[in-house]
């Protein structure tokens, strides 16, 4: 059984930060144009909450969890179908192996002029440099959970004599469920991530902007509260997709110890 | 016998169709340009690439902006590397300190690096050293939670032996926590390295910092689109060079451990 002074202990380091930023806000640099005691911030956000338009929290918000959800869906669809491929065939994965290790270390930010030279501005540039960024993690991830498949289920695909595409959906598929999530976890993170990056160094949409522009009319107060807005909404998805990640290895089986029935 | 031969045989046959697909997905791209299935504003022939890779690169500016941008992706690498072992040692190091403030490290983990910048942008301006410490604090995480995981880590049998031999507590750290933290610290650097590239590039494309990042941008703005290619090949190329080199590292760095 937990008890409060427990519970409360993750909380003090933070807070203990959060008041030295007060007070060296409001004692040793007042009215700075770069930082401002985290109560203004509270209530710049407040301020913003209410707003409408381009200032609006929830608008931007829903801009970068969309294209960020919308370029994950993209990569992990692109990803997880090549990634079966070269799992399940020594062979492809032989063939693809020069032109992966080739193409994987690009860095996709690299990706960025590019995707606004054929996209211009908004959703779409995000969303293909978010596929870029998810493509590549959930493609080796997907390889290794494929091979991990335990040759037994294999073998007894094979005595009951089903075709590949039976085999794939009926057998290696379901076993692969508990690592896929592991990988999609990941993504997740990932694609939050990149979207964010690609909307501070160039579409002018998001929070990541959101939070540029406050920079940009030196409000500091607005800023840090942007900044504080996306570390709780990156947390509040990664603690999500983590907890379903480990509710769905405890229903199917933790991957070391094997498939359920 | 006869089996090392077959052997070779099919490690010959895998190399060569690897190479295959890689010379067929040039030829894609070949034959997508010169056909103009893309429109060629988009995409450059696989030759005008070349051209403007060979001559930005013989005429030194291209070359520059690649010294640029890998001088401050190690800067950057090292800093992190030396800040977030230091603080993981501090913190690891007691466990005391790890329940109170690992929760919050946990939470600031998933944070962007780049969105630091903005913070970072109006306390020390659009400088080359705003990138630098941006690069640094986004790189330090993978090295910093290594380093506290590995000195967590520390086998019970271990620290009995410190207790007995009455080790103080810097004595613990490095003669027994860090050795023991090197393989996580090593895969951690190694992470870091890619975090440093991504950073490096975002922050000289924002604050217009001479480097490769700065020369894409300015390249897809002004429709060139072969300069472009051919710094997003240079960025593949350091990507792939210092990822292979460390990987080499870190095999002889852990070399003891293997044999020992």
């Amino acid at each position: 059984m937990r008890t409060w002074p427990t519970l409360l202990r993750p909380w003090v380091f933070p807070l203990l930060l959060l008041a030295l930023l007060e007070a060296a806000a409001r004692w040793l640099v007042p009215g700075s144009d770069a930082l401002a005691p985290p109560s203004q911030a509270l209530q710049a956000f407040g301020k913003a909450l209410s707003a409408s338009g381009d200032e609006s929290v929830l608008q931007a918000t829903a801009f970068t969890l969309s294209s960020a959800a919308l370029g994950l869906l993209l990569g992990a669809a692109l990803g997880v179908t090549l990634g079966l491929v070269l799992g399940l065939s020594r062979r492809a994965a032989a063939m693809g192996f020069l032109s992966i290790e080739v193409l994987r270390p690009v860095p996709s930010v690299a990706l960025i002029p590019l995707a606004m030279l054929v996209f211009g501005f908004g959703y779409r540039m995000e969303i293909s440099v978010v596929a870029f960024a998810t493509f590549w993690p959930l493609l080796i991830l997907t390889q290794a959970a494929a091979r991990q498949v335990e040759p037994q289920l294999l073998e007894v695909a094979h005595a009951l004599g089903l075709s590949a595409w039976a085999r794939t959906t009926q057998i290696v598929l379901p076993a692969m469920v508990p690592r896929l999530f592991i990988a999609l976890r990941l993504g997740v993170s990932f694609a939050l991530v990149v979207a964010v990056t690609v909307e501070i160094a160039a579409n002018p949409s998001g929070m990541g902007y959101a939070m540029m522009i406050a920079q940009q009319s030196l409000a500091p107060d607005l800023m840090l509260a942007w900044l504080a807005w996306i570390g709780l909404v990156g947390f509040a998805i990664n603690a999500l997709t983590l907890r379903l990640q480990r509710a769905i290895a405890h229903r199917m089986g933790e991957p070391h110890t094997g498939v359920a029935p | 016998m006869s089996s090392a031969v077959l052997q070779n045989g099919t490690r010959i046959r895998a190399t060569t169709e690897s190479v295959a697909v890689l010379v067929c997905l040039l030829a894609l791209w070949w034959l997508a340009s010169h056909l103009q299935w893309v429109s060629k504003v988009f995409l450059p022939t696989p030759e005008a690439t070349l051209e403007s890779l060979v001559q930005g690169l013989s005429t030194g500016e291209l070359a520059g902006f690649t010294w640029d941008t890998v001088v401050r992706m190690l800067l950057g690498w090292l800093l992190a590397s030396a800040i977030g072992t230091a603080l993981g040692a501090l913190i690891g190091a007691s466990a005391t300190a790890r329940t109170w403030i690992a929760p919050t490290l946990e939470f600031l983990r998933p944070l962007p690096a780049s969105a630091v910048m903005p913070l970072a942008i109006s306390l020390f301006g659009l400088s080359g050293g705003m990138v630098l410490s941006v690069v640094a604090f986004g790189a330090m995480w993978p090295v910093l939670l290594a380093t506290v995981h590995g000195l967590a880590s520390v086998h019970v049998r271990l620290r009995e032996v410190a207790t007995a031999l009455q080790l103080s507590r810097t004595a613990f750290v490095f003669k027994i926590g860090l050795p023991n933290a090197l393989p996580d610290i090593l895969a951690g650097m190694r992470l870091s390295m890619t975090v440093s590239l991504i950073v490096a590039v975002v922050g000289e494309m924002i604050a217009s910092q001479s480097g490769l990042g700065q020369a894409i941008l300015l390249a897809a703005r002004s429709f060139r689109a072969s300069e472009l290619f051919a710094g997003i090949v240079l960025l593949g190329a350091i990507g792939f060079v210092s990822n292979a080199l460390l990987a080499l590292l870190e095999h002889q760095f852990l070399k003891w451990q293997r044999t020992g």
